[in-house]
């Protein structure tokens, strides 16, 4: 009992500045993770759980383990989220959430067991480890307040896996080699040698279709309307279909607004003049 | 505060991931709930390695970490070979062995 008393006492105070830490990014760590649950758009997820993630890496910081809060930060919401984010804007970022339950009852289930599993295992945890001794990691890697024997969290941290666990170590390049070559695999798509045209083949193919392969013309150019809704003219005067802009409504030019001119000298810009008349009133009415 | 916050925060976080994973339909969105249960399950070995004084829990969370990213590449190249087939990152359009 005596010795439970003297462990007791050799535990470590969490302070202030953690609790402060810990109440700041708790709640933005939980809004993470219910926003990634709750939103709509797959890349909004993704946000809300890179926001979570950086929490986490700050509360390994926290905890004495500046190398996993590095490795947290680098891997996870370095690499992890931006293959996410690569893989969202593949695949799927307008496939939206179908509504339609597969199993009737499903989601409120869910639910109902999530709210459950939360409240057990939560009061369990807390109720279980409520007088834990925190013994902190000063005696293995140094830091502490009285400096520590041992010189850093990575020197320890290199002194355990290449010695009690070199042999997972060793497993996981294998592990990571095997995902690299699986991953190639899955994503790779064969085609057939000489199914991809040539240059030559596709300029031929598009030439001999009968289309357009230049340019459009460009709208036509007026004293009165430069605008793109006016559209060039063909030599014998009429309206080239090929000037028209896509989603503007082509304008007739002599039937924008036309200040100045009477009706009647607005009555011989049918032919092949038209243009010219258009100008205006003054050559109009001018023979000379 | 305790160490009990950080554990509390850790199975909450879990749960929002599992129930996530059982309501999300999107394949991507129900990987990243699996991403935040693992998450959650390194916070947790973090803990206890300080609670208990030795860097084992902290070396389990970095094969953690390193399993994570490679389930994650598998994963996602799956999901990506699926949706050329399919053309559907849902997890119910999967459904060829059903029938």
């Amino acid at each position: 009992m005596s010795l439970l008393a003297a462990a007791a006492d050799t535990g470590v105070e969490i302070g202030t500045g953690e609790a402060v830490v810990f109440w700041v990014l708790g709640p933005i760590a939980l809004a993470g993770a219910l926003g990634m649950v709750l939103s709509k758009n797959a890349v909004h997820s993704a946000l809300w759980l890179v926001n979570t993630m950086l929490a986490l890496g700050v509360f390994y910081v926290v905890q004495e383990a500046p190398f996993l809060g590095a490795v947290q930060i680098i891997v996870y919401t370095g690499a992890i989220m931006i293959l996410f984010l690569f893989v969202l804007m593949l695949v799927g970022r307008d496939t939206s959430d179908s509504v339609v339950e597969t199993l009737r009852g499903q989601r409120i289930a869910a639910i109902v067991l999530g709210i459950g599993f939360a409240g057990l295992v939560g009061a369990g945890i807390a109720r279980a480890t409520e007088d834990t001794v925190l013994t902190g990691l000063a005696g293995v890697q140094g830091g502490g307040a009285d400096g520590g024997a041992a010189d850093g969290n990575v020197p320890a941290i290199a002194e355990l896996l290449f010695t009690r666990y070199l042999l997972a170590f060793e497993v996981t390049s294998a592990l990571l080699i095997t995902a690299a070559v699986g991953a190639m695999v899955l994503a790779h798509t064969e085609r057939e040698p000489g199914a991809k045209q040539s240059q030559k083949e596709l300029s031929r193919a598009r030439f001999l279709s009968g289309d357009h392969p230049q340019t459009l013309p460009g709208p036509g150019v007026y004293a009165r309307a430069n605008s793109i809704a006016a559209p060039g003219r063909l030599p014998d005067g009429s309206p080239s279909p090929r000037s028209f802009s896509t989603g503007v409504e082509p304008q007739v030019v002599d039937e924008l607004p036309h200040t100045g001119s009477t009706g009647a000298e607005r009555e011989g810009l049918g032919h092949a003049g038209g243009t010219d008349a258009a100008l205006g009133p003054t050559r109009g009415g001018d023979p000379a | 505060m305790t160490i009990a916050n950080y554990l509390v925060l850790a199975a909450i976080l879990f749960t929002i991931g599992a129930v996530g994973v059982l309501v999300r339909r999107n394949a991507i969105v129900v990987f990243m709930c699996v991403e935040l249960m693992l998450n959650s399950v390194n916070l947790t070995l973090v803990t206890f390695a300080r609670s208990t004084g030795t860097l084992d829990g902290q070396l389990i969370a970095f094969f953690v970490m390193v399993v994570a990213a490679a389930e994650v590449v598998v994963g996602l190249a799956i999901i990506m070979s699926i949706y050329r087939t399919r053309r559907s990152a849902s997890v119910d359009d999967v459904n060829l062995l059903k029938y």
